[in-house]
């Protein structure tokens, strides 16, 4: 056998349907992705195209009455599809670590920051209550928090963003999981506490060889911090690629017209590309056909797969459909 | 946390004040004085008008409201019109009955609404919380009064289980003898007074529960592995427990308020019963008293809800 598998996730055929008015409809739509040690793998798309309910899948944290998941989630060869919850909480914080979007509301107002991240280490380890301290305050130093005794101490809504935000990643790495999940982990603080959280992201990785998920919507957070990443739209991966070639070839239009619409700042006279219309409802989402055709109009409907598959066009990069062979914008058809 | 105090209980003494001046305005504005139908209606007016000047009643309106200030220090609070004894005594052996009944009913309340409101929440639109509004909106929909008298008929007058009025049997004997009677005549009050009084508990604890176990906090606990019955008590049913903590204050000065309703329809005499029947004989000495007992009672009632507020919740706390 190997030494220790480099693999740590490996996610087949993951469907996650959310019940509307008695029916289930997919939000995640048979998604296929690995995470490898000492990996960071980005899932970017707009609002509402699935990329948190993977992480709530892989967590097993969604409403179980409205929710149905299929499809594997294997971590160590354990299916966390369906995984019964005293299982699952042995895993949940000891092997995954979650890191949320808003640290203010993340953290509960009545107890003390310390206590949160000490509550992590009472389910996962044998740790007394005074090596709990001792292990906080030393997360504390490692996440960058000054003055941790003092720190240890306060309630969430005496720190600052930046703060609680360390208080939560503290939390997620308390039991050195080998996975960490982290939900738009700098979409509510401001650029300059963005740029240090995600650096501290990666030196925690560094340190710990895990594997990190980062959910954002932000293509510059991706650039940045990024190794593997895994473009989504409308429950579906459109397109996975190492970070370089994503930036530099990209080749699924919807790709392609998301980084097109981010702003550069050497070209401040361009207008900045508009993708047209809005990502369907869930409700609405078309279930046949290429899910993305509907806001590219221009081209024509027979040069999108009648049921698109993911392709792998070179080694290491995947596309659906095979629309992006012809694919061009608008302005360039025109002649603009 | 001792400054938040300080500066409550500094805020206090203008309240005071200022209660003390309306409830003496409010006195003084009654129609009638002291001696309406306490004296001898065959007395003279020079007798009355020399018994006015001997009382101060010619004094300016300042100089008898600071003799009035300086009496209530002294725990004078004057005669009662009507019962010939010391307001301060008549209250006393009031506040005395209805503090029972008012603990008993507090604990009776608590005992059945937090059960209630947890299972409600806990069990959203499933059949432990639709059972449990529908209960609600009757006890919230039928007003006291009704609800106390058809089951003073039904349980004392008609089935004849429970004493319909009064705090103590008058052969109860022995210490034992007296607790156990007075025991009994409270039970059926408190009971009926209690199933009214849960409405407001059930429903804050279940809005707060409901809104709580959606919370983003919830979710962190939950994925950190926390177990779902700690999730619950430790981080849900804390936090909810909020707005609850917020009437404590009340609640435990309203031991001394008591209710006019329960011990009106009960005949039980209380301080409520008490407020009512001066008011119904103008014992007007006796319910200057009362109105400013119960302003006070107010004001620290809302203090202590303020102090156990920023017990618990460290958001409200002032550096």
């Amino acid at each position: 056998m190997e030494k220790q598998s480099d693999l740590l996730l490996d996610i087949q055929h993951l469907h996650t349907g959310y019940r509307l008015q008695g029916k289930f409809y997919d939000a995640a739509d048979d998604v296929n992705l690995t995470l490898k040690r000492d990996e960071i793998l980005a899932i970017v798309g707009e609002s509402g195209c699935g990329k948190s309910t993977i992480a709530a899948s892989i967590i097993g944290l969604y409403d179980h009455k409205n929710t149905k998941v299929t499809g594997d989630i294997l971590y160590n060869e354990l299916n966390l599809v369906g995984l019964n919850e005293s299982l699952f909480n042995k895993i949940r914080g000891d092997k995954i670590g979650m890191i949320f979007q808003d640290p203010l509301a993340s953290l509960n107002p009545l107890m003390r920051v310390g206590d949160q991240v000490a509550e992590t280490l009472y389910y996962h380890t044998d740790m007394d209550e005074k090596q709990r301290h001792e292990r906080v305050i030393e997360l504390f130093n490692q996440v960058g928090m000054p003055r941790p005794e003092e720190m240890y101490r306060m309630y969430p809504h005496e720190l600052s963003g930046g703060l609680r935000q360390r208080v939560v990643i503290a939390m997620a790495i308390a039991c050195k999981p080998e996975i960490i999940i982290a939900d738009e982990p700098t979409t509510a603080l401001d650029v300059t506490i963005q740029a240090q959280i995600l650096d501290l992201l990666e030196d925690i990785q560094r340190e710990s060889h895990s594997g990190i998920i980062l959910i954002t919507h932000d293509l510059g957070v991706v650039a940045e911090t990024a190794d593997e990443v895994a473009v989504m739209y409308a429950g579906q991966i459109v397109e996975k690629a190492d970070v370089k070639t994503v930036f530099s070839h990209p080749l699924h239009p919807y790709t392609r017209s998301l980084l097109n619409s981010m702003p550069q700042s050497d070209d401040e006279e361009q207008d900045l590309h508009v993708i047209q219309g809005t990502v369907p409802s869930l409700k609405n989402m078309p279930r046949e056909g290429d899910r993305f055709a509907a806001r590219i109009p221009w081209i024509p409907e027979s040069e999108h797969e009648a049921d698109p598959k993911v392709h792998e066009v070179e080694p290491g990069h995947w596309v659906r459909c095979t629309c992006w062979k012809n694919f061009h914008f608008q302005e360039e058809a025109s002649g603009e | 946390m001792w400054k938040t105090i300080l500066r409550r209980l500094l805020i206090m003494i203008p309240q005071l004040l200022i209660l003390s001046l309306l409830v003496f305005v409010l006195a003084k504005m009654m129609p009638g004085d002291p001696f309406t139908g306490q004296i001898n209606p065959n007395m003279d007016a020079k007798t009355i008008a020399h018994l006015k000047q001997e009382l101060g009643l010619n004094d300016p309106v300042w100089v008898q409201y600071t003799r009035w200030v300086g009496d209530l220090f002294h725990g004078n609070l004057g005669q009662s019109y009507t019962q010939h004894v010391s307001v301060l005594s008549l209250i006393s052996d009031r506040a005395v009955n209805t503090f029972w009944l008012s603990l008993l009913t507090t604990i009776l309340t608590y005992a059945l609404a937090i059960p209630m409101g947890i299972s409600a929440g806990r069990h959203q639109d499933e059949w432990q919380d639709q059972t449990i509004q529908i209960f609600n909106y009757f006890t919230f929909a039928i007003p006291g009064f009704v609800f106390y008298i058809l089951g003073l008929w039904l349980f004392g007058f008609t089935l004849g289980w429970f004493p319909i009025s009064g705090s103590v049997s008058a052969s109860a004997h022995g210490f034992w003898g007296v607790v156990g009677s007075r025991l009994y005549h409270m039970i059926l009050p408190a009971i009926l007074y209690a199933l009214i009084t849960t409405t407001s508990i059930v429903q804050y604890l279940r809005t707060g529960i409901v809104d709580n176990k959606v919370e983003d906090y919830v979710r962190t606990a939950r994925s950190k592995g926390v177990p779902e019955n700690v999730v619950f008590n430790k981080h849900i049913l804390r936090n909810s427990m909020l707005p609850i903590a917020a009437f404590m204050g009340t609640t435990i000065t309203g031991l001394l308020g008591g209710s006019m309703i329960i011990e009106t329809v009960f005949s039980y005499p209380g301080m409520g019963k008490l407020f009512l029947d001066s008011i119904s004989q103008r014992d007007y000495s006796t319910l200057t008293a009362l109105i400013l007992l119960f302003g006070i009672l107010t004001l620290i009632g809302n203090l202590l809800s303020d102090i156990i507020m920023s017990l618990i919740d460290p958001r409200i706390r002032v550096k």
